[in-house]
């Protein structure tokens, strides 16, 4: 590992008096896939929205210790949040495009981020679908309502709007949990080619896509992080005893 | 056995109550809608809406000045309304908890129950006393005030059924809280909103009471602001109180056209209503 994209440093979460995360180091490196594992409320989520701090908006939220992107504390006091999310996409687990045009939804980003017009758009707009693999698709009908693809073309859009902002990270919050098989292996094939040119920090429920798709998998518990490692370690060595019992499926 | 049959019997007779019940809700507007074609139909003619009323005695005659007045006095309402409205909507939804959110919506909520007849009043005492004259302005202000508690609740309630994910959507592209809440929330609660203002317009297109302190009504032409205007409400009025034959036969006429405003205006919110989360491509 040489220098990390993302990482937290005794970073803590509360939601109000609710301890969310406690103590959580991690450091995901740079072109590495970073797999999220645990049972359902667990604080993977809650790890993965601290890094581009959408958990800023929730009320009586707080936070001790640093996430620090490319170094820098995301927290810290000079950090501006929409910049912030500039360089860290997000994508959640129900595709959530906007009711617009299959265009307009990949230029929502560079159009007001970059400032890009024209022929530069179109030509982020045709790279950022055809980084998600979904230009051949819907090359033909770009100006028609993005709400007429199917689930699976819908998250991929989504991937494609959060990439045409080209940022450093790719955050997916289970990208393929309400997706049929066939989707779901584009959408990993997919994350595999993208990690050439970014990090990827993904929540799944699936461990046999945990296993697929990353280089590293951290294994939560309770809000904390109990064990991370390399992915094939993780999950054929695991050093600590809650690890093993939950990949071999006797909880959680 | 026989309990079944006594729970089937029941049925039918609540099914057969509640389906007399709901013709009974539409047959006022039924009736309505058939008394006024009957009496009202042979009046409207082209003349009606392009020519001047006439004096008693004379046949024939329209009521331009009152549709146009009714116009007028809708547009200065919906430059009121509509802005005012749609902000405090749009307040209210993105501070749902706040203790000025909650004091606005219990005020916009009384303000909607209050008499029209009050509102009226109060647009006198402050609008035309204090300037020794009825006016349009005074008039469309009223009708403002009343549009505004309307379209405050439907923008509020439009922007709350926009999914939640769609914010969250914008906030991770990093878009400010400011243009996430124009360009993705209002944007997609528009057709909703419209619908509102529409409705909002065909409710207050009919009202009467809070013009009969402040617009007044004019039996001249006048578009002039700060003048008497005629509408098609007080005209109703108007003529419907006089002892002319002539005129009571005016009135159903202008009833007529003034209820075939208000549907098409409630037709044109169903149509946007339909559109809804649709097929939009802009």
């Amino acid at each position: 590992m040489t220098g990390s994209a993302v990482a937290a440093r005794d970073f803590s979460f509360w939601y109000g008096k609710n301890q969310a995360l406690h103590g959580v180091n991690i450091t995901v490196p740079p072109r590495s896939i970073m797999a999220l594992i645990g049972p359902s409320g667990c604080g993977k989520s809650t790890f993965l929205r601290s890094i581009n701090r959408m958990n800023d908006t929730i009320p009586g939220a707080r936070h001790e210790g640093s996430v620090l992107l490319g170094g820098k504390d995301v927290y810290a006091p000079g950090m501006d949040v929409v910049r912030l999310r500039h360089r860290v996409g997000m994508v959640f687990q129900r595709w959530n495009p906007f009711p617009k045009s299959i265009y307009d939804n990949v230029a929502y980003g560079p159009r007001i981020n970059l400032r890009l017009r024209g022929r530069e758009l179109d030509d982020v707009v045709e790279r950022s679908l055809r980084r998600a693999a979904l230009w051949d698709e819907v090359k033909d009908r770009l100006s028609e309502t993005a709400l007429g693809l199917s689930g699976g073309q819908q998250q991929r859009l989504c991937i494609a709007r959060a990439l045409a902002n080209q940022p450093d990270v790719l955050l997916l919050d289970e990208p393929a949990s309400a997706l049929d098989p066939g989707a779901t292996q584009k959408i990993e094939q997919l994350l595999f080619e993208l990690k050439s040119e970014l990090a990827i920090v993904i929540v799944t429920h699936n461990l046999q896509q945990a296993g697929r798709v990353s280089d590293y998998t951290a294994f939560f518990y309770l809000g904390h992080l109990v064990e991370c490692d390399a992915t094939g370690t993780l999950f054929t060595n695991p050093r600590e005893a809650r690890t093993e019992a939950y990949i071999t499926g006797r909880f959680g | 056995m026989s309990a079944l049959r006594r729970r089937k019997a029941g049925n039918i007779v609540m099914l057969s109550l509640t389906y007399v019940a709901s013709v009974l809700a539409t047959l006022p507007l039924l009736f309505i809608l058939f008394h006024l074609l009957q009496k009202g139909a042979s009046t409207v003619s082209p003349d009606f809406f392009t020519h001047m009323p006439r004096p008693v005695g004379e046949a024939g005659g329209g009521m331009s000045n009152a549709i146009v007045g009714t116009l007028i006095l809708i547009g200065i309402a919906g430059a009121i309304g509509l802005p005012v409205g749609i902000g405090a909507g749009l307040y209210l939804a993105e501070k749902r908890t706040g203790a000025l959110a909650m004091t606005v919506r219990f005020l916009s909520d009384v303000l909607n129950g209050l008499p029209s007849i009050v509102l009226g009043i109060f647009a006198w005492q402050f609008l035309v006393r204090p300037f020794g004259n009825f006016s349009a302005l005074a008039g469309g202000i009223a009708l403002g005030a009343m549009m505004i508690p309307l379209v405050t609740r439907t923008t509020e309630e439009m922007i709350r059924l926009v999914p939640n994910s769609l914010r969250e959507a914008a906030l991770a592209l990093g878009y400010p809280r400011w243009r996430t809440s124009l360009s993705v929330i209002l944007r997609t609660a528009l057709p909703g909103i419209v619908t509102g203002a529409l409705v909002a317009i065909a409710r207050i297109a009919g009202e009467t009471a809070p013009l009969l302190f402040t617009a007044f009504g004019n039996q001249f032409w006048s578009t002039a602001l700060r003048e008497p205007i005629a509408a098609l409400p007080l005209q109703i009025f108007a003529y419907a109180i006089s002892p002319y034959d002539e005129w009571h036969a005016q009135a159903w006429a202008g009833a007529l056209v003034l209820i075939v405003i208000v549907l098409v205006i409630s037709l044109a919110a169903r149509h946007v209503t339909r559109a809804r989360f649709g097929s939009s491509t802009d």
